[in-house]
């Protein structure tokens, strides 16, 4: 809970600032938070595909650049040969010279954009997603859960595309053309894959299922009328809040008293429905004064680049006109994210899991299942 | 207390389980048993609730839980009577440490957080699991899965245990140790278990009753010694009661031993018949003080291996004792951190893809990986194109398991099946050796006789076969030598006689009951036959 507040933190960081400098130095303590925290189950080896992800995501967003042009003027470093397109698409146009600003645009863009999914990853990556739905309330237990497998996936997949990757080198690639031979070596790999990853999630369901998970609790109809009209208003009113305080050309009643009917609703609908979920938690986590610091720094970092972005908007969205300007305090907001290097509680690890000291030899098993047996 | 009542299951056009009536009684152990692919794990899905909600096709009948019924009921509303264990439990887990794995059931059946924390702590020491209990489940041995997968419905106190082939996967102590904590959910808590198992010589001695599923969709229960009579699918020790004529059938090891007095003096005189082998030629695998790490830790410390042509040499030992890891070795994908593998004159590792499967053939633990064509025939034309000789893997597609048709999906063929095509697949290369890891898992008796006389063709055709696999029935039916592997060093290694006499956990059950040199029911049954007509 507390690593995805900070990588919340991060991203609202990211999202305040284009400045390349900020982002890359977000991006690095990230890593860097990553590197010194993270446990060693499978989800923490996630991180590097986030890498990855974020790199295509950079170059992407500048080929999308190259490929439609769109700004006038500027430095021109390259002349591509414009593609004609028919007269209706005015403003789009499809390659035609390459601008400096236009690249540096869509680098900045790009990195934004990476720098946010890096802060997912990082959360991923440090955070076991499955603790999280120990914080959930009860009420959201369902649709967390299945989140959580959907996020559990990622790590699962790439053990078995490593596992069907081995498997399918001791057969041959058969006898076809050049051309078709990258194409089928996708294919290859990606159908067991997938037929496994299918077939593992049908299992995890069953297992689910037998073991008790969704049941429905006794609960009316009027009940949960209630709690559906509850639930309704809520999203509605948080909604229409949100567009209302955020467009400042709607009327003043719409934003903030709104915002607070609707989010009072939804908490209202989450206890209601929460009253008749028949769940327990077994040792629940409890937050320690270094998990509130690890939040602290996350949330200081995203607090600090917004205030930034109001204070001085040239530091936080430089033009691309010239070189990106930079001043003390905006350097030091993303350093105030390293925080948890110092202060994270250690992650489990299978040395850390292993019993502290000598076993303290095996309590009488005779007496206990006598116990359990009346 | 449970109640199956004209239970009939179909799927589109096939026929599954066909009005069967079956009680559970309190505190009984039920084995189910049958041949491969006959739903015995549809029929505990039925138990369960899990059938067909998760399946699909039609289910008719009644199932009653203390005469209510509780066919509408889905298995989370039956989970706090019923409890169901699965046949993989790593694929199970919801959680990700044994604690939490426990404590699961619980908390969703909204137990008191007092109550929760008492019984997991009971069922830690029941189950003998108390120092794992902060551990990652993926970390855990397969015996320590199938613990905590127990353990996990047991937290629930059902009345019930469901089990899907517990120990298939399993080394054989760690088998012991699951079918101990079964018999003792019986006879100490009382509770009732119904067990699904191929490798029925370990749990037969422990069933109160045994169903039979048969072919045709119905059953035959009775108690184990009557139902054996009939079976299609035996352990060793009822074939040898059958072979010499025993009634009632001995069950366990002691009984037969008991019984075997006379046979046993009759057999002094003779000797197993000499198997007919070519002499074996050069080794065409040589593996000399193969050291294998993984991070910091060794896996394989100085492995020393030698395989002849024409001979089939299994490799045993117990889970992560490093099996896999020696057979990608000398496969040659994974690199050495020192030793010597020579296949053919050449190091595996150093060659590329094609020239080393050239070499040697590997079927990895899941066959399927192998597998991502569409239907049968794709697949065969497949490896006869990178092979370059049409027709080749058909053939001996044809051999290993006749009468498959070429439009089957592979995902549709039996488990036998799809090895036997893995297999085929493998060997349009022709290499000189084949590597095979764990091949009998979900194999019933025919599916092992038939990849027992597969290898043993292919040991005549000059192939040097390996086989990793902790089937010690199979090892004695198709094994000329045994290597054991523990902690990443071979700890004995020999011809399969003299290993098995050593260690009584890797001996079979004929060698048990008749002491050296007999380790099959046909080498009996053959002695006695040229004895009676000598």
């Amino acid at each position: 809970m507390a690593w995805w507040a900070w990588a919340a933190g991060l991203a609202a960081a990211a999202s305040a600032t284009t400045n390349p400098w900020l982002l890359a130095l977000l991006a690095a303590v990230t890593w860097v938070v990553v590197q010194a925290c993270r446990g060693d189950g499978s989800w923490a080896r996630a991180f590097r595909l986030y890498l990855w992800l974020a790199a295509v995501t950079v170059v992407v967003r500048v080929l999308f650049r190259v490929l439609l042009g769109g700004v006038d003027g500027g430095h021109v470093l390259l002349r591509l040969p414009e593609v004609g397109l028919p007269e209706w698409t005015t403003g789009i146009r499809l390659l035609g010279p390459v601008t400096r600003e236009a690249l540096l645009a869509g680098l900045y863009d790009g990195m934004q954009l990476a720098v946010i999914l890096l802060a997912f990853g990082a959360a991923n990556a440090l955070a076991n997603p499955k603790r999280l739905l120990k914080s959930l309330p009860p009420a959201l237990y369902e649709i967390g859960t299945a989140m959580v497998v959907a996020v559990s996936v990622l790590p699962q997949l790439a053990d078995s595309a490593r596992r069907v990757r081995h498997a399918q080198e001791l057969r041959g690639s058969g006898r076809t053309g050049r051309r078709l031979a990258r194409l089928r070596g996708l294919r290859r790999v990606l159908v067991p894959v997938l037929e496994d990853a299918f077939e593992r999630s049908m299992a995890l369901a069953a297992g689910m299922d037998a073991r008790g998970y969704g049941r429905t609790g006794e609960a009316s109809a009027a009940e949960r009328r209630t709690t559906g009209a509850l639930l309704l208003a809520g999203l509605l009113g948080t909604c229409v809040g949100v567009y209302g305080f955020l467009d400042t050309t709607t009327p003043r009643w719409l934003g903030l008293p709104m915002l607070a009917l609707g989010a009072g609703c939804a908490v209202l609908a989450l206890v209601s429905a929460g009253r008749r979920v028949g769940r327990s938690r077994y040792r629940p986590d409890r937050w320690q004064p270094e998990e509130l610091l690890v939040v602290a720094g996350g949330l200081a970092a995203g607090a600090g680049l917004w205030w930034v972005a109001d204070a001085a908007p040239r530091v936080a969205h430089p033009g691309v006109a010239g070189a990106p300007a930079l001043d003390l305090a905006a350097l030091l907001v993303p350093l105030t994210a390293l925080l948890p290097v110092l202060v994270a509680p250690p992650a489990p690890t299978v040395a850390t899991r292993q019993p502290a000291g000598p076993p303290a030899g095996r309590p009488r098993a005779h007496d206990v299942h006598e116990e359990v047996a009346q | 207390m449970i109640e199956l009542r004209e239970i009939r299951f179909s799927y589109p056009g096939h026929e599954v389980l066909a009005g069967i009536d079956l009680a559970v009684e309190e505190g009984e152990l039920l084995l189910l048993a049958g041949p491969t692919g006959v739903g015995k794990s549809t029929l505990l899905g039925v138990l369960s609730g899990l059938v067909p909600e998760h399946t699909g096709g039609t289910l008719s009948g009644d199932v009653l839980l203390d005469g209510v019924s509780i066919l509408g009921r889905p298995a989370r509303d039956r989970a706090a009577d019923i409890g169901y264990v699965g046949q993989n439990p790593a694929a199970w887990f919801v959680t990700d440490t044994v604690e939490e794995e426990l404590a699961y059931g619980m908390e969703q059946l909204g137990l008191p957080a007092a109550t929760m924390r008492r019984r997991v702590e009971e069922t830690l020491d029941l189950l003998g699991i108390a120092d794992l209990r902060h551990r990652d489940l993926r970390t855990l041995s397969g015996g320590e899965q199938q613990r905590v997968a127990i353990g996990s419905v047991l937290t629930m106190h059902p009345r019930v245990v469901v089990l899907d082939e517990p120990t298939s996967a399993l080394d054989p102590t760690a088998a012991e140790d699951v079918l101990a904590i079964l018999t003792r959910l019986v006879h100490d808590l009382g509770l009732s278990v119904v067990v699904a198992e191929h490798r029925l010589e370990r749990v037969v001695p422990f069933a109160d009753r045994m169903v039979l599923l048969q072919p045709d969709g119905t059953v035959l229960v009775d108690v184990p010694e009557a139902v054996m009579a009939h079976s299609p699918v035996a352990p060793p020790l009822v074939e040898l009661g059958r072979a010499a004529g025993w009634s009632p059938l001995p069950l366990n090891v002691r009984d037969a031993r008991r019984r075997a007095r006379e046979l046993r003096t009759r057999l002094d005189a003779l000797a197993p018949a000499a198997e007919q082998r070519t002499a074996p030629g050069e080794p065409v695998l040589t593996a000399r003080d193969v050291v294998v790490t993984q991070g910091r830790s060794a896996v394989l410390r100085g492995v020393d291996l030698c395989l002849l042509p024409g001979r089939v040499t299994a490799l045993m030992g117990r889970n992560g004792a490093g099996k896999s890891t020696l057979l990608w070795a000398l496969q040659g994908r994974l690199a050495r951190a020192s030793g010597q593998v020579r296949v053919t004159g050449a190091d595996p590792h150093t060659l590329d893809g094609a020239e080393r499967r050239r070499r040697t053939g590997m079927v990895p633990q899941t066959a399927a990986d192998l597998l991502y064509l569409e239907t049968v025939g794709a697949e065969c034309a497949d490896a006869d194109a990178d092979a370059g000789a049409p027709g080749r893997t058909r053939a001996v597609l044809d051999r290993l398991a006749p009468g498959i048709d070429d439009e089957t999906h592979p995902r549709d063929l039996s488990e036998g099946q799809r090895l036997a095509l893995a297999v085929a697949v493998v060997l349009a290369a022709r290499p000189p050796v084949l590597l095979l890891d764990e091949p009998t898992r979900g194999l019933d008796y025919p599916g092992k006789l038939a990849l027992a006389g597969l290898l043993r063709e292919l040991c005549d055709a000059g192939h040097a076969v390996l086989v990793a696999t902790h089937d010690v029935e199979f090892v004695a039916g198709v094994a000329d030598t045994v290597a054991v592997l523990a902690e990443g060093e071979v700890v004995s290694d020999g011809p399969t006689l003299e290993v098995v006499v050593e260690s009584p956990s890797f001996a079979p059950q004929v060698h048990k009951v008749l002491g050296s040199p007999w380790l099959r029911v046909d080498q009996v049954t053959a002695a006695l036959a040229t004895a009676g007509t000598a």
